[in-house]
């Protein structure tokens, strides 16, 4: 059973986001990084550059697949996590700590009412497995 | 090529078989008014002596193909050893399809990593890819890698980078979103120059040709720490590949990504074609380059093998998010570069450059020396330079032709409204030196 920790914001495109105040940490789910198996890059864009919601911002290649990246908000990004240029590995052992992706400060504050909870993104790779 | 002929019976059996009395009835179901009402009109046919008497016959109207020829601008004509041609021929590289099964294409997979292993060293850089359909190409693809890499949308190229490069860049970008912007020219040095001014933070990459359209070798190294500092790339385009042979790398003078043009080994001008474009960049980039990659693996049992390799960035994975829509590259021409580069080895190569530029400037020597005649750049120059007539560059050219039965060059005109009396003079190993006195000779007397 995937791991969906209580507290973030989830996306039905498998990111999740952990907000704090005006700025958040994005990175993909415990369910995505299983299903994409052995992560061996990762494709981020540069701090300074903003996305809409729902726009690409990179793409994670694994040895089964590519797959894009999604950003759940619209945003800046502030931070880069570099270090998965080494150690992409990171998305598969750790994807809520340090696989993070993106530090990135919400456009609109509002907008992560429309993402899902926990239990919601639970309840959604359920009805997705069937 | 295998011919499948049929005999009158065998055609009369296909015909009973669909129910018809003729091979005229095929053609029922078109409006009579598109049908040709008469018998084609070609020659009769002739038997196998006749023919080859026939086209012996028109190779020998061919005059152009047997005088000395001192055109370049792009294609060079360099000695192919005859190993080349031998080794292409044998039947296991006869597919220029992608290897994309390693378990049945080991031989052609190596044959590709060696080409990657050979343009590296040549080019001084980290990656080279399994070779792109041509030099033009492959400038245009590294714009658009650089745009991919900077995520930056001008590109600022030389006004001396060949005028079909140019145009072919201008073909791949004109919907892709990129703004193509010149650099200046020293008419004197015959070099680009360069504004520092120009480069601002929306500038992806600078082009720069070396040696250039007009035989001047650029000071590569001096773009490049300018370049660099406004976060942008630099690219090197070579068009004569002899030249890797004598002068110091792209890659030392500190290219980003340096594109070629490979024909200047092994494979002879023939009407514009098949060529091979190198590309090679640094390892950092690999990510973005454009076309096929083959690299080194090992099975379960730890032995070597060669297989495509980050193929996520190609079109069949990634479809229109791919770094490239190429798709079957030139595998038989990169393979008679490789034989090529192989079979000569560095000092082959070392020997071949060196004979060029000792011969170039020769001809360069002697030809400024004519009355009339001038050198109008002073940069120096591989094999390659241009030398200004004291009339019309073309019809000099014409008269030397019939006259003196020497191509002597490229009348610049053709592309330089500007340079009506100018002619591009390349020379090769491959021109005696009886051929360039011929040409001296003939330049003389043709202008006076």
């Amino acid at each position: 059973m995937a791991n969906v920790p209580e507290g973030l914001y989830y996306s039905k495109d498998h990111e999740w986001l952990r907000v704090e105040g005006e700025t958040g940490t994005v990175g993909i789910t415990d369910h995505a990084q299983h299903s994409l198996g052995d992560v061996v890059y990762v494709e981020l864009p540069k701090a300074g550059e903003t996305f809409e919601a729902h726009a690409t911002f990179g793409s994670v290649e694994s040895v089964k697949a590519v797959s894009e990246l999604f950003l759940p908000v619209a945003a800046e990004v502030t931070e880069v996590n570099e270090s998965l240029n080494e150690e992409p590995e990171k998305v598969n052992n750790d994807p809520y700590g340090e696989g993070w992706m993106l530090k990135v400060r919400l456009a609109k504050r509002g907008e992560v009412d429309g993402l899902l909870s926990a239990a919601e993104y639970e309840d959604f790779i359920k009805a997705d497995g069937e | 090529m295998r011919y499948i002929p049929n005999s009158p019976e065998e055609r009369l059996e296909m015909l009973r078989g669909l129910g018809l009395g003729s091979a005229e009835e095929l053609f029922d179901s078109l409006p009579p008014d598109v049908l040709l009402k008469r018998p084609l009109d070609t020659p009769v046919a002739l038997s196998e002596p006749e023919l080859l008497e026939r086209f012996e016959a028109m190779a020998a109207k061919n005059a152009a193909a047997r005088r000395p020829s001192f055109l370049g601008a792009g294609a060079y004509s360099h000695y192919a050893p005859t190993i080349v041609d031998s080794l292409i021929q044998r039947s296991e590289f006869f597919t220029a399809y992608t290897p994309y099964q390693p378990e049945i294409s080991q031989g052609t997979l190596q044959a590709i990593f060696e080409f990657q292993t050979l343009v590296c060293q040549l080019t001084g850089m980290d990656v080279a890819n399994a070779s792109m359909y041509d030099g033009s190409t492959a400038m245009a693809e590294a714009v658009l890698m650089a745009e991919r890499v900077t995520r930056r949308t001008r590109v600022l190229v030389s006004p001396a980078v060949h005028p079909e490069y140019m145009r072919v860049t201008e073909t791949y970008v004109a919907h892709a979103g990129i703004e193509l912007g010149r650099l200046g020219f020293d008419e004197d040095a015959g070099r680009t120059t360069f504004d520092a001014a120009q480069l601002d933070k929306t500038v992806a990459a600078v082009v720069v040709q070396s040696p250039n359209f007009f035989g001047c070798v650029e000071d590569v190294k001096s773009f490049a720490d300018a370049v660099h500092a406004a976060g942008a790339l630099l690219v090197v385009v070579v068009t004569e590949a002899a030249s890797f042979g004598l002068l110091r790398s792209p890659g030392a003078c500190g290219a980003d990504i340096v594109v070629a043009e490979g024909q200047s080994f092994g494979v002879p001008v023939s009407y514009g074609g098949p060529y091979v474009g190198l590309f090679a960049t640094r390892e950092k980039y690999a990510r973005q380059i454009p076309g096929r990659l083959a690299g080194v693996a090992y099975d379960k049992e730890g032995r070597r093998g060669f297989v495509l390799t980050l193929a996520t960035r190609e079109q069949h994975i990634r479809r229109e998010k791919a770094t490239s829509n190429i798709c079957t590259n030139e595998g038989l021409i990169a393979l008679a570069a490789t034989i090529y580069m192989t079979t000569l080895g560095r000092q082959g190569l070392q020997e071949v450059a060196a004979q060029c530029a000792q011969k170039a400037a020769y001809a360069r020597r002697q030809i400024g020396a004519l009355e009339g005649f001038s050198v109008p750049h002073s940069a120096p120059v591989f094999n390659e330079f241009v030398v200004r007539a004291p009339s019309d560059a073309a019809a000099l050219l014409r008269k030397l032709a019939s006259g003196h039965n020497v191509t002597g060059g490229l009348a610049l005109g053709r592309y330089f409204p500007g340079r009506p009396n100018d002619i591009l003079v390349c020379v090769t190993e491959t021109n005696k030196r009886a051929d360039i006195d011929a040409l001296v000779a003939g330049l003389k007397e043709v202008q006076s």
